[in-house]
């Protein structure tokens, strides 16, 4: 079919202003992946001449911002334990029992925890986290994520059970297995491509956290990768862009290649269930 | 194998009550189906005696022991889901051999029972597969399969056969039926489907908003329908329902409906019973009791052709009376009919049944054997 002028016209127009858009996202990343193997990198992009390793050298040097990768990975996987433990245990509940009142429940913890792990709640935050003698810890850092993290973690995986039939479980308990057995027999392997999503997303949300870690805690060597990212700047405030894009490279590592991993080995999936 | 017993059994979900005050027993070995409409409380009722619900009141007995309130793993009891149920993560194998594995069974053990019963369900072979690599009625036999790999005191089973296509209903059907003679098991089995509780059960519980109507033998259920519910429930198509005038004197009742030719029928003390608080009265009649006859003929009934259905070896031929209502005849297809608008179906007096007004069947003073 031949197109008319103005359809045509209509779509060049609408394919350069997609590509325009795409350039727009696109040249940050293009940045990222050369400017950190270029020893004289700056703002603008620029093709490494020559490539070098020299920035990860300088980085690797770095003791303080080392150490708090290897912080951000504490704090991370303590936080994405306890939402996952926790939050499963607790969907699980809300979908199968029938307490009354539990959709209420639900909503109103699914609104209050966009405000726990705001900036509006960081002066209680504090308080209550000072009040437990737990400033400048770990645990203070996972105990506050996991807070506010549950809450869409159990709406999530609480629609993803409410999905999964019920009958799975009562198949279980008529074949002699209680309760607990049903669980982790039949319900869990069922329910686990729900829970990957949620740890992932978890995982993601504190790793790539800067405000939480950096008001509750104190010392240097519990500082998480988000906050050590200021070690590259100067005392003036201008970043040491070379060494800066070859931190924040490493720093997105672990997400990349946990993303990876799940959907190789899990695939994401947001149902459950053999298709009847 | 074990018996099983409803004592006043009622379940209430909030302000509905699904199941209403139903007693009734079955016998060790017995195979009974509860039959009736969506919402008549049979799956409830099943649902009961494996435990997965508890009764608002009364008790559930198997084998002469109260279990009203013990968890369904206790109960030594299998049950075949509507949706098979089969955990996707388990291969055939692992999935057959659950309640073995819950039993504290070895793997070897427990491996060779399962592919034993495979074996005779003729899925043996597909052991390695996961559910969802295998055909729909493998996934039934599956499901059957893991109940029948333990001994259990009763098999229940929830509407089995509903998913399957009609091919593959009947010889699940078959199957099933061999299996109650072979075992001898005491079974409940919920189904929505007349023919599979007529073909299966040696009894038919036919529920009707969460109370049973009828309790009986599948032929008693078919030949002495209690009610017009369980007479418009049971049979393929269900009987067909004429509301009659009555009148009576000399002993002899008379039954007036448009269209209807009926010579007089002896009066019985039931029929009498009857007429003390009603004239109003209901006739059935199965549809395979109709033919198609000459009109003015004795006992007949008429209307104009409405629908004719060519089954094969049978035609369902419809007629529509001047009220609207409707009746089938199920004529068989060897004898050559030409039908013509008008259409007189007769029938011979012995194959009628009354109702009262409340739609109780009138029973007959002496009835005829079953």
């Amino acid at each position: 079919m031949k197109l008319t002028f103005p359809a045509f016209a209509g779509r060049i127009a609408f394919s350069a202003l997609a590509a325009l858009l795409g350039a727009i996202f696109a040249l940050p990343l293009i940045w990222f992946i050369f400017a950190p193997f270029n020893a004289r990198a700056e703002l603008g992009i620029t093709v490494p001449d020559p490539w070098t390793l020299s920035n990860f050298m300088t980085v690797f040097q770095n003791n303080f911002a080392m150490q708090a990768l290897w912080n951000s990975l504490i704090q991370s996987i303590g936080g994405v334990i306890l939402v996952g433990a926790a939050a499963t245990l607790a969907a699980y509940a809300l979908s199968r029992s029938s307490i009354p009142g539990k959709g209420a429940v639900t909503y109103i913890l699914l609104l209050f925890s966009s405000v726990v792990s705001g900036s509006a709640a960081m002066v209680p935050i504090f308080l209550i986290v000072s009040a437990m003698g737990l400033i400048d810890s770990h645990l203070a850092v996972i105990l506050t994520f996991a807070g506010g993290l549950l809450p869409t973690a159990m709406f999530i995986l609480r629609d993803f059970i409410d999905s999964i039939p019920k009958s799975y479980e009562e198949s279980a308990m008529v074949a002699g297995a209680s309760p607990v057995q049903a669980f982790f027999d039949v319900a869990l392997p069922v329910i686990r491509p729900g829970i990957v999503v949620v740890v992932v997303w978890a995982f993601v949300n504190i790793w790539g956290s800067f405000l939480i870690p950096f008001i509750l805690l104190r010392s240097d060597k519990l500082m998480p990768a988000s906050v050590a990212i200021y070690s590259f700047y100067s005392e003036a405030g201008t970043p040491t862009v070379t060494l800066l894009a070859a931190y924040s490279l490493i720093y997105s590592l672990p997400v990349i290649i946990l993303y990876l991993f799940v959907s190789w080995k899990f695939g994401f999936r947001f149902f459950g269930g053999i298709k009847a | 194998m074990a018996s099983v017993e409803f004592r006043h059994v009622t379940k209430t979900f909030g302000s509905f009550n699904a199941v209403s005050d139903v007693s009734f027993a079955i016998g060790d070995g017995e195979f009974v189906c509860l039959l009736g409409p969506s919402g008549c409380g049979k799956t409830t009722s099943l649902r009961m005696i494996a435990g997965l619900e508890t009764p608002s009141h009364g008790q559930v007995l198997i084998g002469g022991d109260d279990v009203t309130n013990l968890h369904p793993k206790d109960r030594q009891i299998s049950m075949v889901f509507q949706d098979y149920a089969l955990y996707p993560h388990m291969n055939l194998a692992d999935n057959i051999a659950y309640p073995l594995k819950v039993r504290g069974e070895p793997v070897q053990k427990r491996h060779g029972r399962a592919r034993e019963v495979a074996d005779v369900l003729k899925i043996g072979h597909l052991m390695d597969r996961l559910p969802s690599q295998i055909s729909g009625g493998q996934q039934q036999r599956t499901s059957l399969a893991r109940a029948l790999v333990y001994p259990s005191r009763v098999y229940l089973f929830d509407e089995p056969l509903s998913n399957l296509d009609a091919k593959l209903r009947l010889e699940a059907r078959g199957f099933l039926n061999h299996l109650q003679r072979d075992m001898g098991m005491t079974a409940v089995y919920v189904t929505h489907d007349q023919a599979e509780a007529m073909a299966l059960a040696t009894r038919i519980a036919v529920m009707d908003q969460g109370r049973i109507v009828q309790y009986a033998p599948p032929i008693e259920i078919y030949r002495r329908p209690a009610t017009t519910f369980v007479a418009n429930f049971v049979g393929n198509p269900p009987m067909n329902l004429v509301p009659v005038e009555a009148t009576h004197g000399d002993g002899q009742l008379q039954l007036k409906a448009d269209g209807l030719t009926l010579s007089p029928l002896p009066m019985s003390s039931g029929i009498a019973a009857a007429l003390a608080n009603s004239k109003s009265l209901t006739l059935g009649i199965r549809p395979e009791h109709l033919a198609i006859a000459e009109p003015g003929t004795g006992n007949a009934i008429s209307g104009t052709l409405f629908a004719n259905e060519n089954m094969g070896p049978e035609s369902l031929v419809t007629i529509e009376r001047p009220d609207a209502s409707r009746l089938t005849a199920r004529i068989f297809t060897d004898d050559h009919i030409a039908l013509t608008d008008a259409v007189t179906l007769g029938f011979s007096p012995e194959h009628i049944h009354l109702f009262d007004s409340t739609g109780a069947r009138i029973p007959a003073d002496r009835e005829q054997p079953l």
